[in-house]
């Protein structure tokens, strides 16, 4: 038997289990079955998936998102930095630290943070301590951004800090050498060598962040709905497969606009690389 | 100030860490709390941690997660390596479209993918529950353990499967003699890849079995609405400690190997 055969069993399991359901996406997005059992197109469901009320929750959530994902870069960036600086050993458990959390469930550590910011919470009490009078932090906005990025901190972190890793510092040196100063050193040099890794932690956290769901119900009530969530009562609540379809539709053609986006600067970067010199 | 600055590197690490374990932490003290709720400590208990053993729903739900995240991952191992194998031998086209299909799981977010197969399940009328589920999480799995063996076959040598065929050695004995050795770090690599993603998941788990079989992670998500339990929070202590205590395992053990290679080149 040839090699070749020994992807078969994948091949007939991808068709079944990643390319058909794909495709009934499509097709529940776009056909309506009639009492008397006819197929026909419709784009009704397109329409009301565009409707003012889900366009206003999608762009929250591309706003909620992209603040992030700043966020998360400009934390994690100096992080990565300052860990790869430091003794491989010690770097290799700190980074391990910063992995660990993800091993406890992420609802729990929601959770957590909802009694954390409660009114009544230890933050509060911590405050009050201080003489500082209670703020309420659950269910605003900054609550559902806070827990937004702290779930999405690692996503970030990781990839950046295993290019510091890899990066070669000689470029760095001798950019001393011919006597660049920190600035131009950390803009001209670090910056463009670290590029892939930054490419990847925003793909790893902007897609993400828009379409999760209960993050923002746990911490920001009813308010401030997110597409995820929007997705999941269209599903769930409503069992309305069909408008839940046309909005998956939605979430599938951003997440290729954005590939799309990622891999041109990604090619970008590479040809940047050769650019320095 | 270079003393000043030091202190300011270590200090933001640090502050960075104390976030990321604050809610764990909370979660962790208040599983030894004697109350309900986490909003009151009324003394030290080890109540829940008894009270967990004898809750057949969340034995239940750690026994479908466990089960799950094993054989979800061993079928990933055997398909996906099998699939590494085959796709490595492809021609240009073919290769490039099913590297780029199975890119489409890991790429995707997950409310879509389970949302997908949702619409496959309802569909094709499979009966929602454990089926459904393992084969979601299969789906998921797969693609992590082609993309960590199919790096290994490029590094590997070729023509050492083929010696082996030309020194009279069968088809299937030659891939269990010497492919599969030589792939075994990535299909290692691919195994625990797999089992952490199932057994983080929850997105995936919700849509899949629309909430008839609980996991660990969809049963606290219905308990989410009305307050989690501290058994919960007693569960998740136990295994966290379990994970940190097989790291710290794991890292001794390859330190000592390592330091024990240095010796022997030292010789």
């Amino acid at each position: 038997m040839k090699k070749k055969f020994f992807a078969l069993p994948y091949i007939v399991w991808m068709i079944l289990f990643t390319v058909m359901p794909l495709i009934l996406v499509l097709v529940y997005a776009f056909f309506n079955t009639t009492p008397s059992g006819d197929v026909i197109f419709t784009t009704e469901y397109l329409a009301s998936a565009f409707s003012p009320e889900s366009l206003s929750v999608l762009w929250r959530s591309l706003g909620y998102a992209l603040i992030t994902t700043v966020l998360c870069l400009l934390i994690a960036y100096p992080a990565a930095l300052l860990l790869s600086r430091l003794k491989p050993r010690t770097a290799s458990i700190l980074s391990l630290l910063f992995i660990l959390p993800m091993w406890m469930n992420f609802l729990l550590r929601t959770y957590a943070w909802r009694a954390l910011l409660d009114l009544n919470g230890p933050i509060n009490q911590l405050l009050g301590l201080l003489g500082i009078p209670a703020q309420q932090m659950l269910y605003t906005e900054g609550a559902v951004i806070f827990g937004l990025v702290y779930n999405f901190l690692p996503f970030m972190l990781l990839p950046i800090y295993s290019v510091f890793t890899k990066m070669n510092t000689s470029y760095i040196e001798a950019a001393e050498d011919l006597g660049a100063n920190k600035r131009q050193v950390l803009f001209r040099v670090i910056l463009p060598l670290t590029r892939p890794g930054i490419i990847t932690g925003i793909t790893m956290v902007f897609m993400p962040a828009v379409s999760t769901f209960i993050i923002s119900r746990l911490l920001g009530g009813a308010h401030y709905m997110m597409f995820g969530d929007l997705l999941e009562n269209q599903f769930m609540l409503l069992k309305d497969w069909n408008t839940g379809s046309a909005l998956a539709l939605i979430m599938m053609i951003l997440l290729i606009i954005s590939m799309a986006l990622m891999r041109k600067y990604d090619k970008d970067s590479t040809e940047g690389g050769t650019r320095l010199w | 100030m270079v003393r000043l600055k030091r202190f300011f590197k270590r200090f933001y690490l640090a502050i960075l860490l104390f976030f990321l374990y604050l809610p764990i932490l909370m979660l962790m003290v208040y599983s030894f709390n004697g109350g309900k709720t986490m909003a009151k400590w009324t003394g030290f208990s080890l109540n829940w941690y008894v009270e967990l053993f004898k809750d057949p729903v969340i034995m239940e739900a750690l026994g479908v997660t466990l089960s799950i995240a094993l054989l979800s991952s061993l079928i990933a191992v055997v398909v996906g390596t099998l699939a590494a194998i085959g796709i490595n031998e492809y021609k240009k086209w073919p290769k490039t479209l099913t590297i780029n299909l199975t890119y489409v799981p890991m790429m995707n977010a997950d409310i879509v993918t389970g949302i997908s197969l949702l619409l496959l399940f309802i569909f094709m009328r499979i009966p929602r529950g454990y089926g459904t589920l393992l084969i979601a999480h299969t789906a998921f799995n797969i693609p992590y353990v082609i993309f960590s063996v199919l790096p290994k076959l490029r590094q590997m040598d070729p023509n050492l499967y083929e010696a082996a065929l030309d020194m009279g050695a069968t088809p299937s004995y030659a891939v269990r003699k010497v492919l599969i050795p030589e792939l075994m770090p990535g299909i290692m690599t691919g195994f625990i890849m797999a089992f952490t993603m199932s057994f983080d998941d929850f997105v995936i788990s919700f849509f899949s079995t629309q909430g008839l079989v609980n996991n660990l992670s969809t049963y606290i998500y219905s308990m989410a609405r009305v307050g989690i339990n501290p058994k919960i929070n007693a569960l998740s202590t136990i295994m966290f400690v379990c994970i940190i205590t097989l790291l710290i395992v794991t890292n001794v053990q390859a330190n000592r190997h390592s330091k024990k290679q240095q010796k022997q080149q030292r010789i």
